[in-house]
């Protein structure tokens, strides 16, 4: 079960949100509007089993989540949903890398301490002798302009899912 | 006359000039301590040696990674070691007075000086992804050497180049006061790795422990001193297939 999110660990004036996980329940968000700039150079990786359970991470996905290696591992990969994402997005990604192909996207991604951050991810299925076993991401460094495309589109996707987008807009 | 069969060594078309010498001494170090006979094969290009593996010519491969998905998942080799004290990170670099400071300074049209290395330029280019660069929006100079990425900055005929950052570490002190880094990966988990091929695995054990062993001995490691390594790390095949999901995340479009 994920951890609540706890408000001495989290800096800065924050917005609430009670987010609904798969097979987690509702968890209980603390987001500010503080972005962590992607490190130049850098690849955050992940992977999980079958089920979005991480299994794997690199230094720079601890650096950047903010969290532990320890409180990563076995952890749902949802522990760093941010409710700013729209639903859609992650019901593409699912649907892709079920389906043994590439998903690529931009995503928004939320720290321990309540901050974000921006990624331009790719999910790929790990086969192994023919059996999905698992999957990685791979995350890089988007470029402004992406951000801000992908603010506009969630902005709208957010708005058909009967919500609406309250992060900063670029 | 013997049958044994000869088995053929070959190295990334990328490797350093400066340890040429050291693949034919690794050679002759691979046939004494497996008791096989082998032949040090260097290609020009990626693509003759890629043409090589299609055709079943090679055995042992210190490959480029951006070639490690087809050995491994086309051709069937198995992961071995990679080298310790080396690195396959990208540097992106202009000349020192160049008016770019930032890559955001950056504009279509730029003219980038690289070498064919495929890791290297697959790493380069996601690094300017970030500010909207991509292979349309930039003009490539294509050159043989990192030597010659560098004179291209100097003589203004390039204004960024993708170097190899180990190769920077072998320019004189006069070139690399001339240029200046604006990043550099730091990627850590995309490598070269020696691989060897299913006619070779029979011996991959005694492969593996040489290998292991090679910093113990002052043989070992006078071949190593040559190659410019530290020692070999083993590798599991698993490590091998992780990192070539990697990189397929990075190839795809
Ligand atoms: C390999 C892999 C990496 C993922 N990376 C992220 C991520 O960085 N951020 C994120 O919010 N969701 C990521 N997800 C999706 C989550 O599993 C989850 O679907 C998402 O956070 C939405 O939560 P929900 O599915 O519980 O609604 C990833 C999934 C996989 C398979």
């Amino acid at each position: 079960m994920l951890e609540p999110m706890h408000a001495n660990q989290v800096v800065g004036k924050y917005r609430q949100y009670d987010q609904h996980l798969y097979k987690q329940g509702f968890r209980h968000l603390l987001v500010t509007d503080i972005e962590v700039p992607y490190p130049d150079g850098k690849l955050i990786v992940s992977r999980t089993d079958t089920q979005g359970i991480i299994t794997h991470c690199n230094q720079s996905f601890v650096d950047m989540s903010g969290y532990t290696e320890a409180e990563l591992i076995g952890a749902p990969h949802s522990i760093l949903r941010h409710p700013d994402m729209p639903t859609l997005a992650f019901k593409g990604l699912w649907d892709e890398v079920e389906a043994g192909k590439i998903w690529h996207g931009y995503v928004k991604n939320l720290r321990k301490d309540g901050a974000f951050y921006w990624v331009y991810a790719t999910v790929i299925p790990n086969v192994r002798e023919g059996v999905v076993v698992g999957y990685t991401s791979v995350r890089r460094k988007p470029s402004r302009a992406k951000i801000a495309a992908a603010i506009a589109l969630y902005q709208t996707l957010k708005l058909k899912e009967g919500n609406h987008w309250e992060g900063p807009t670029q | 006359m013997s049958t044994e069969p000869i088995f053929q060594l070959t190295v990334s078309p990328d490797f350093t000039p400066a340890h040429i010498s050291g693949w034919y001494i690794f050679n002759t170090w691979l046939q004494r301590n497996l008791n096989v006979r082998a032949h040090c094969e260097l290609y020009d290009d990626f693509e003759s040696q890629r043409q090589a593996i299609r055709d079943d010519r090679v055995d042992l491969i210190y490959a480029n990674p951006f070639d490690a998905a087809m050995l491994v998942r086309e051709k069937n080799f198995t992961a071995i070691a990679k080298a310790i004290g080396v690195t396959d990170e990208c540097v992106i670099a202009v000349a020192a007075e160049s008016s770019i400071q930032h890559l955001e300074d950056l504009k279509p049209g730029a003219r980038l000086a690289k070498t064919d290395d495929p890791d290297i330029n697959l790493i380069g280019m996601i690094m300017l992804e970030s500010v909207d660069l991509n292979d349309d929006s930039v003009e490539p100079v294509v050159v043989d050497s990192y030597v010659l990425v560098a004179k291209a900055l100097l003589r203004g005929t390039a204004d960024i180049g993708f170097f190899l950052k180990d190769s920077c570490d072998e320019f004189s002190g006069a070139i690399r006061k001339q240029l200046r880094p604006l990043v550099h990966s730091q990627i850590g988990d995309i490598q070269h790795i020696l691989l060897a091929s299913p006619r070779l695995v029979a011996h991959s054990a005694s492969l593996r422990h040489a290998l292991a062993e090679m910093p113990n001995n002052p043989q070992g490691n006078s071949v190593l001193e040559s190659l410019g390594f530290m020692g070999w790390q083993l590798l599991e095949q698993e490590d091998t297939e992780f990192m070539i999901d990697m990189i397929d995340t990075l190839k795809a479009k």
